[in-house]
């Protein structure tokens, strides 16, 4: 698991335009989870239709960095691209669901998916140990045994440690509840 | 709003967002060098008419005796340009 810059989506967006490409790189890195569970969580999209999608996606951001009025808007740019991507592999694959069904099942999600992304804003604030462990344990499906052989973990200490460090999340989340927009990345 | 999070409702958001597979990652972050490299040949075809006459008959063996890694996304772009040329 990589460290988080604390870049700011507008900074990301500036320097992406100035044609850096290890900015670039921490922008697909940031947005590649998101763009991945709108295409499979969302819409539902197998792999290779996911894999289409992803690269297109991707593809339309790199070249359409410049048109995006406010640098801010990344997400929500990035969440309309993604799914009118989805719409189009899906109607393009001949699929017998109806666009109302498919609209009322993704709006449902994206809420869910958006709120995740939320999450994973907040857990970039946590230590490296307290990211890493929640990483793996969550999102990249490893077992205690695992966990412990990789990290060199007494494996009797990894549920007591997980459950510390989504307190310091749950602590981390509720301290935004009250938190103005714009100071999301701030350390 | 204000939300309250219980572990287990952290837990399925944390799953929601699982690492995209690591090739296409990689493959998105590349984007700048194959447009790089996608630039560099453009040019090379404006400026060589032989060189472009030679992409334009058969692409990828131009592209490899050019000395160019074969990029899918650069050969893609390439045949949209050249195919009706």
């Amino acid at each position: 698991m990589t460290t988080p810059s604390t870049l700011s989506d507008e900074e990301l967006v500036q320097r992406c335009r100035a044609g850096d490409p290890d900015a670039w790189g921490e922008l697909v890195e940031r947005y590649s989870r998101y763009v991945y569970a709108i295409c499979v969580k969302g819409f539902r999209l197998s792999e290779e239709d996911a894999e289409d999608v992803f690269q297109d996606v991707f593809a339309r951001v790199f070249t359409r960095l410049d048109t995006l009025r406010d640098a801010a808007a990344l997400r929500p740019w990035i969440a309309q691209l993604t799914r009118r991507r989805c719409l189009d592999a899906i109607s393009g694959g001949g699929k017998e669901q109806s666009t109302a069904e498919i609209a009322t099942a993704e709006a449902t999600d994206m809420e869910e998916i958006d709120e995740a992304f939320a999450v994973r804003e907040a857990v970039a604030t946590l230590s490296d140990a307290c990211r890493d462990i929640l990483d793996r344990f969550f999102a990249q499906d490893q077992s205690y045994r695992t966990i412990s052989e990789e990290l060199g973990l007494p494996s009797g200490t990894i549920a007591s440690r997980i459950a510390r460090c989504l307190r310091k999340l749950r602590d981390e989340l509720e301290g935004r509840n009250e938190a103005p927009e714009g100071s999301r990345r701030e350390r | 709003m204000t939300r309250s999070y219980d572990e287990e409702r952290l837990g399925e958001l944390l799953r929601l967002l699982r690492p995209a597979p690591e090739g296409w990652v990689r493959a998105a972050q590349e984007l700048p060098f194959a447009r790089l490299t996608l630039d560099e040949i453009v040019a090379r075809a404006e400026a060589d008419l032989e060189f472009r006459a030679a992409l334009i008959a058969d692409l990828e063996a131009t592209l490899a005796r050019a000395g160019y890694e074969p990029d899918l996304r650069v050969v893609s772009e390439l045949k949209k340009r050249y195919a009706e040329s």
